[in-house]
């Protein structure tokens, strides 16, 4: 063990540990994703699935690994930003770029604050509902979920959060394999576009909902 | 032509730095980055001043002495191109030019445009060589290179050690330069049975030093002289990763 312990000291260490603990946050999204768009379904089906799987025992362990991910991705996000901030310690006067960082790049630490924000606020909302609050006590979750995006400040603060998630993914997944020295001329742009896609992909269909929710609200 | 400079001067390590602006009205298009300050120098040596330190040996481009942030890129604007090598003809008549040193907590500034690189001197030491007997060299055709190994070696042989990777990136971190050592010497048989050994002690001299991490951005490649490609850096990851799960 102390090999590992080793390895996550290191600058490189902590950045596969962020890099893994990243792409089993993506591959979370994919199957969180899934269960959401029951709530285009309809009430029966998407109370159905969220039962389901609530008493799934795979489910309850794999969960105990994402709040861990989700810990140590911020952690180990925090303080390799600090410690890069360390590294230059006088700021330039003039800064020009060469011209291959993104916004999103520069502004990782930024969108992946307000995503592990959001993040507590979404558990308190619906993790906690769900299992211990009001849907445990025999209430419809669909009707926890559509009375909390009937929420304007609610309803927007999902959709921002869900943008600044594309932003992230936009940088991360591709940076992610990097960092485990997957890089190729061949497939590396491939990759790109794959990063891309999940990007724009995962945080339209995650916004759509809120918005969906909460114009329906107003009719 | 006439230069409006703007240039860090620092007269020690520990001592305050500030801008002081010159006034370059003799500047000549063809004239090199460095021959400008040469200009400079003897004007302000004639007028009892302190010339601006800055490093050069070689000025043609392959000795890595040279460097400094030019209107806030490393070595200027111009890509693959060394402080020494870029002229003036890239600039407009009148153009005011900050000249800043590099900045990093590993590189401290020693005097005006001098910075100490001796991190990247220690992040050598630490692996950044090929252990062999002294003797008669071997007869060549018995140690078969792929071309394709020894032209990416060759490529990342062309590091000189400039620190422009570490000025330009918004971490300060060295892992192109790491990378590009690394490089060089995993593909080659030479180098190869300490290929493992070498990414780990390098990576642990470089945290070491107080670099920052990579945060696979880019911009050092973009800011080379060398052109030294990011794709380096993934094999560094891949060469320390190997030699932490395997040793």
């Amino acid at each position: 063990m102390r090999w590992l312990l080793d390895l996550l000291s290191t600058s490189i260490g902590k950045k596969v540990l962020m890099a893994l603990t990243g792409l089993f946050l993506v591959l979370f999204l994919a199957v969180h994703l899934y269960g959401n768009l029951y709530l285009y379904a309809g009430e029966e089906a998407f109370n159905h699935h969220a039962e389901s799987i609530s008493g799934n025992a795979l489910i309850r362990i794999v969960e105990v690994v994402l709040f861990l991910s989700i810990i140590a991705h911020a952690v180990s996000g925090v303080q390799l930003t600090i410690r890069n901030r360390r590294a230059r310690p006088q700021r330039y006067r003039v800064k020009r770029r060469a011209g291959f960082s993104t916004l999103a790049s520069r502004s990782m630490i930024v969108s992946g604050s307000v995503v592990f924000i959001f993040i507590v606020i979404h558990l308190r909302n619906f993790f906690y509902e769900a299992r211990f609050g009001r849907a445990a006590a025999g209430e419809s979750l669909y009707r926890v979920v559509s009375e909390t995006f009937a929420l304007p400040g609610y309803a927007a603060l999902y959709v921002i959060a869900m943008v600044l998630l594309g932003v992230h993914l936009a940088h991360g997944f591709l940076s992610a394999l990097r960092t485990l020295g997957i890089e190729h001329q061949r497939y590396t742009p491939v990759l790109r576009g794959v990063g891309l896609l999940l990007a724009v992909g995962f945080a339209a269909a995650f916004a759509s909902m809120p918005i969906v929710f909460f114009v329906r609200s107003l009719a | 032509m006439t230069l409006h400079l703007e240039i860090w001067r620092q007269p020690g390590p520990e001592a305050g730095g500030g801008f002081v602006s010159y006034e370059m009205d003799d500047a000549v298009p063809d004239m090199s980055f460095l021959e400008l300050l040469d200009v400079l120098n003897e004007r302000l040596e004639r007028a009892g001043e302190e010339p601006v330190a800055f490093e050069h040996d070689c000025r043609e481009g392959i000795c890595g002495s040279c460097g400094f942030l030019i209107n806030g890129r490393a070595h200027g604007p111009l890509r693959g191109v060394t402080a020494c090598q870029l002229h003036l003809r890239h600039f407009e008549d009148g153009e005011r030019i900050v000249l800043e040193p590099w900045r990093a907590r590993a590189f401290p500034v020693v005097k005006d445009l001098v910075v100490d690189r001796s991190a990247f001197d220690r992040v050598i030491q630490a692996g950044g060589f090929v252990s062999v007997n002294t003797g008669s060299a071997p007869e060549a055709n018995a140690l078969p290179v792929p071309r394709a190994d020894s032209d990416r070696a060759m490529d990342a042989a062309a590091c000189i050690g400039c620190g422009a990777c570490v000025a330009s990136c918004k971490n300060a971190a060295a892992m192109l330069f790491a990378g590009a050592k690394v490089t060089q010497l995993a593909l080659l048989p030479q180098g190869a049975p300490e290929r493992r050994r070498r990414a780990a002690a390098m990576v642990e001299a470089m945290d070491a030093a107080g670099f920052g991490n990579c945060t696979n951005e880019r911009e050092c490649e973009g800011d080379c002289p060398k052109d030294i490609t990011f794709a380096n850096i993934a094999r560094l990851n891949r060469e320390y990763l190997a030699a932490k799960l395997t040793r």
